[in-house]
Formats: C-alpha cells, structure tokens, sequence
C-alpha cells in the first residue's frame, strides 16, 4: 500500500471544480478512490449527485476516461466497456491494462440498479464497483432507499405524528453480494483514508468482480456539520453500526474492532434525521436499533471466526 | 423482388462474390452478424428473436468470430452494455424484439443522444396487452422518434442487405447514429426464403474498419461522456442529433449505391411499384408488400390503374422524395400496421399526410389499420383496401380510419 506522501505525489484523476456540497462524502470518497489506482482508468457513474455535480458540461472534474449513461444501469454499461477492451485486448487493439471502476449512490446500487449490478456480478466482469452510500436519494431531495436505516426521517419517510421516520432496517447489500460468490467485498469510510486505499488496491488487484459499499455522510439529508463529515464516518465504525470489514473469496476479515462498542445514541445524536428518536416516547426505537445493530455486529464476529 | 444481376459487374475470370442460400429471416440476421464479426453482442433472448442470438452465440462458442457476447440479464442492461462498448470504439451489435425494445426504451434514446453507432437486429413483434407473440409493427413505431435509424425488410434477402448496411450508416462520420434493421415477427423471422449473400471477405471489406470517433479508451486526451447538459447545452445537442438525420439520407443513398455495385441489388428509401402511372395506390411497410404486389399485378391485368408504395426506411423519413413519388395519385391508402391510438390514424398516415399537406395537388388519403397481433393478411385483404379506394372516387369523400380484418 502507497504511504501517504506516495499518495498526495499521484495525479489527481478526480479533480477540483465539482459542485458537491462541503461535507459531502462523495467527492471524498471519489478522490480517494482514484487516488489508489495507478494505472490507466474508466470510470462508469449512475446518475446521482456524484455525476451531476461532476460532469456539468462543458466542465468535467474527470482527468480520466468516464461515461455515465442513466441510472440503473452502470454495471450493465461498464460490463459493455470491460467486454470491448477484452475482445480489442485479444485482437491487439489495445496494449494498455485497463482498471473499470463504476460508481453508484445506494439509490443506483440497493434499489434501481440492484438487477444490472447483479447481472454484472455473476457474469464476473472485471470491475470494481463503488457504492457511495448516503442512505436515502439524495440527488432528488432526500426520499428513503432500501440502504436508509431504521428511524431515519426522509421526505418520503418523514418522521410524523403517528409514524416515527423509517420503519425498516436497511438492506444488506454487503450479504447479498457476498452470496453472488464474487472474489471481494469490502466495507469502509472516507474517514480512515488507509482503509479505503488498502481496499481499492485489493480490488482492482482481484481477477473477477468486486464491490466496495463506502458509508457516504450526507450534510443535507443527514443532516450534519460540515465539519463533522469525516469524524462522523469514523463514529459509525465506533458504535459498530458500519463495520470496517471484508470478505476474500468467502473469508470474512474484521479489519477494525473497537476498544470499547460506543451506545448507537453516539451515532445518532449528531444527525438531524435521528433527532426525533432521541426524544421522549421513542425509547422504544431507539432500543431496537441498538439491538439490531448488536445482532448484526455478533453475526459478523461470527462470520469472520468461523470462515 | 429485384432480379440479382451481380454478373455484368464482373470482369472475366472473376469469382463470384455471392452464393445463393436458404435461410430464416433469423438465421439470416445471424449470418450477416457472422459476417460482420462485431466486436461485442450483448443481447437477451425474446420471441421470435431468439434465434438471432442463439445461433450467434454458437459462433462465439465455436471460436469463428473474434465477438465478446455478453449474456445480459435483460434487454435494457442489453442496450446499457451496447451503450458502454460503442463508447470504446467497439463495433457493437445486438438484437431484440417487442417487449424486449420497449424495456430498453430509455436507452435507445441515450444510445443515439450520445452519437453511438450501435447496429440492431430487431423482429417486428406486437406490444402488449394483451401478450402476443406475432408481428405488427407497434414496437419500433414505439420507438421511431429515440434518434435511431429505422430501416424494415420486406424479405429475408432484404433483411440481410439492410443489416449489412446498416453499420456503415451507423459508422459514418457525419452519422454516427445508432440503427435498427427489422423484420416482421414470425413472418420473415422464421420463413424459410431463398437469398443471396456475400462472401465474407467482401462484407468485411464493404463495412471496413470502424472510423475513428472519440472514445472513452483515449487516455491521452481523456472524454467525459454522457455529462450533464442544463439549460445552456442540451438544445444545441439535440440540434446535433437532429442534423445527423438529416444528413444520414444522403449517407444512406450512397451506402446504397456502393452496395448496389457489389451486389446489383439497389435500395432506396422505398420502393415503388407501378406507381408512375397509378391513380390508386398503397402504401405500407414490410413483408405485406409482398402480398401487395401479387394483388397489384391481378388488378393491373384487370386494366386498373393500382400501384405500391413500400416504405423501406422509415427514419429518417424522405419526406420530399415521397411526396414526389405520390403526389400525381389521385387516391392512396395507407397501411399501417400498428395503431396510433390517437383516435384518429396510425403513424405512417401520419407522416403521408404530412408529406403531402405542402403538394398543390393533395390526393385523396385514407387510412388502414390492418395485420395487429400476427393477424393474418391475405390477398383478399389488400382488394378490399383497394375497393374502398376505388369507393372514394365514386362518393366523392375520404372516410375515417378503417380497420381490415378485425371483427367489430
């Protein structure tokens, strides 16, 4: 793994001039991404903040080749690019060793694009795909995905007087991607910039598919302090709500285990979205989330001792 | 049918290019993809269609094209990874029908509004509901304003030659626009019909080397595509895409006339069948024409004064050359097999009408719906329409839309 020094000496492929909001964890996680990878790269985005706020013609932050083309469907086009670079590689068209990275907000990875990420996955397409997840449709104004957690209040999941926010837990993106048998997966923050570059490198390094999900704070629809973007990344690891993990060809690794699990209210407090849970008569919820959060947290322990 | 007269071309000595086979509309399709030897197919199997990519595929299994086929999990990831492959610089093919084209609705746009010359073989197939399987030509009517070039078949020797044009309009620089060869669902795509096709080596030559266009493998001078156009870009692309239409008719004239030196057989936007002198006349996509033809000879030996318009590219549309060709007539029926459900007429009367609005002399025009679902078009049928043609002329008067051979 580069050091860091080694790192801020690479050209920068993603670059200034975007329009993400400050404290957005998408550029972030963008940067660091290209960052990692020092080699020639295409980049496939499904429509969402990340290309809008990135690509607004006739400007592109991109100093590498990208392509986005709608939103449910980035796997499927980048499976089109990594097939034509195959069938020119055979004929001698192309020298060069090609990296495919594809990125997605949870909206194009958990829900609309699930079926054409799936797709992709099983046919072992070599790419790396990013999901850079906010948890909820950020682009269109903040309305729940399948990714937004339990009690997060959305504008199509608003916490009310009779519904409190989100009644579901989120998906498990990370099992379901697992369970295509693909040769890596991985979970990280923008916040440990070591663990996302260690993990970026494995991947592109990984003969076959691989998939990346990047917890992705959002200050508008979390909503949080600017400031607090890469610190609140870091919490989520703490309380064990996002653990920092992966799994190599079916070998989970727990690549972070806190000193001391921090209570869920530590995650919760900092965010507007929560900030119903926290008040009298939604103990209950907030009981539940921590619960889940345990259970979720041993399943993993247990995965990762016994594989 | 046009006779096949390769041999005046032909020096002494000289080997014929062609040879004679027996062939499905879908087989055909498959040979002239062989032939073609894309680069990447991505595609996903829908009736009556299947066959094209079935039997492609064991050409990839059997190592006799160069293709990367990518076995999709549906038709719109197919045109996505259509859409991401052409973006290479890859020649890119792939094939779908019906439903399967309406799935990737959404990207036929995308694929044209980013100037991708993605080449299609498309079976004309009923849209549902109800779900049916048999031809009429709602889905690429569907699809006939996405920017993509249309160009329908009324055999499987024209099936064949369209597709093997298809990609050097698609390619051609003031082009690069993404084209769809059709045939009629069951009625071409799985029909038996003798043709003649090239040899390899000469379509290779024909259709040549993709020319160069940007791409996303320029790592020197890297693109962005696919970016967002606001208020201040979007137009003016879409004046470009529009323009490239536009231009695409001289192209698809002389991609016609090359092809017509290699193989005698000349194509235009549509054919005309006894049409300079006809008073009455019809006008129609498809395999129907061929059934037309047989009626038009009965009628002309009957001493009428009938002809046919078959429209053979459908976008873009010629409209002054199509108005040239009718305007002395003085009634046209115009068939169409898919419905506009406009309450008024289907889309090819749509576009005859307009054509002919801007003519001093206007013929007289009515509008047929006919063939909806597989429904079965006999020469009985045809007569009729001509019947009512030859009824206007003696009340005086066009009537509404009218429905053949659907019970009412």
């Amino acid at each position: 793994m580069p050091s860091i020094k080694e790192l801020a000496k690479r050209k920068e492929k993603f670059v200034s001039g975007h329009r993400l909001c400050p404290g957005c964890g998408a550029g972030v996680i963008a940067r660091l991404v290209m960052l990692a990878i020092d080699k020639p790269v295409v980049v496939g985005c499904a429509t969402g903040c990340l290309e809008v706020s990135s690509t607004i013609f006739p400007y592109s932050s991109w100093d590498t080749p990208f392509i986005h083309s709608a939103f449910e469907n980035v796997a499927a086009t980048i499976s089109g690019a990594e097939s034509a670079y195959k069938a020119l590689k055979k004929q001698g068209k192309i020298d060069k060793d090609i990296v495919f990275v594809a990125f997605g907000g949870d909206g194009g990875t958990y829900d609309i694009g699930l079926q054409s990420l799936s797709g992709a996955a099983e046919r072992g397409h070599r790419m790396l795909y990013v999901c850079y997840n906010n948890q909820a449709y950020m682009n269109t104004g903040i309305q729940r995905s399948s990714a937004t957690p339990r009690g997060a209040s959305t504008t199509t999941s608003p916490a009310g007087k009779v519904i409190p926010g989100k009644l579901q837990f989120s998906k498990d993106i990370m099992s379901i991607m697992i369970a295509h048998n693909i040769p890596y997966a991985a979970q990280t923050i923008p916040g440990r910039w070591n663990d996302i570059v260690n993990k970026v490198e494995k991947a592109i390094n990984t003969d076959g598919f691989s998939f990346i999900n990047v917890l992705s704070p959002c200050r508008l629809g979390w909503p949080h302090k600017p400031e607090m973007a890469m610190e609140i990344t870091r919490i989520a690891v703490e309380t064990c709500f996002w653990p920092l993990y992966e799994c190599e060809s079916g070998k989970y690794k727990l690549n972070y285990k806190p000193k001391e699990k921090k209570p869920i209210t530590e995650w919760l407090k900092l965010q507007g979205r929560f900030a119903h849970l926290l008040k009298p008569g939604n103990e209950h919820i907030v009981e539940e989330i921590q619960k889940e959060v345990d259970r979720r947290w041993e399943e993993l322990l247990k995965k990762c001792e016994t594989s | 049918m046009i006779i096949p007269s390769f041999w005046i071309f032909l020096k002494k000595g000289e080997k014929m290019p062609s040879k004679r086979v027996t062939k499905t509309g879908n087989e055909i399709f498959a040979e002239a993809m062989r032939q073609i030897n894309p680069d990447v197919v991505a595609a996903y199997p829908i009736t009556p269609a299947t066959e094209i990519v079935q039997i492609f595929s064991q050409f990839v299994a059997d190592g006799i094209v160069k293709t990367e086929y990518v076995a999709v999990e549906s038709e719109h990831s197919a045109m996505s990874a259509c859409i991401g492959s052409a973006a290479t610089g890859a020649r890119t093919m792939t094939g779908t029908s019906a439903q399967g084209l309406a799935l990737m609705w959404e990207m036929l746009y995308i694929a044209a509004g980013l100037r991708l010359p993605i080449i299609m073989a498309v079976v004309n197939r009923a849209l549902s509901a109800p779900i049916n399987i048999h031809c009429d030509h709602s889905d690429t009517m569907g699809a006939r304003d996405s920017g993509w070039i249309q160009i329908y078949s009324e055999n499987v020797q024209e099936a064949y030659d369209n597709l093997v044009q298809a990609v050097k309009i698609a390619e051609h620089p003031e082009v690069r626009l993404p084209v769809m060869a059709t045939t009629d669902g069951f009625i071409l795509s799985h029909c038996l019909e003798v043709a003649e096709i090239l040899d390899d080596e000469t379509v290779q030559k024909f259709i040549g080397e993709p020319p160069k266009r940007p791409t996303i493998f320029d790592f020197e001078k890297p693109i962005t595509l696919g970016a967002l156009d606001l208020q201040d870009y979007y137009f003016e692309h879409r004046r470009q895409v529009a323009e490239a239409m536009k231009k695409s008719i001289r192209v698809i004239d002389e991609v016609a006339d090359e092809y017509a030196k290699l193989t005698g057989r000349k194509y235009s936007f549509f054919e005309s069948y006894y049409l300079d002198d006809a008073e009455y006349a019809i006008v129609l996509i498809g395999s129907t024409a061929g059934t037309a033809k047989d009626v038009v000879d009965k009628l002309r030996n009957a001493g009428k004064k009938v002809g046919l318009m078959k429209i053979r590219v459908f976008r873009p549309f010629d409209y002054l050359r199509v108005r040239k060709a009718l305007e002395n007539i003085k009634i046209i029926g115009v068939m169409d097999r898919a419905d506009g459900l406009n309450s008024f007429c289907g889309p090819l009367f749509s576009e005859i009408c307009t054509c002919l609005y801007e003519s001093e002399k206007k013929p007289a025009l009515m509008n047929f719906i006919y063939g909806l679902g597989g429904r079965e078009v006999r020469e009985e049928d045809i007569e009729t329409v001509f019947e009512e043609l030859f009824k206007i002329e003696k009340q005086g008067k066009t009537v509404n839309t009218k429905y053949i051979g659907v019970r009412e």
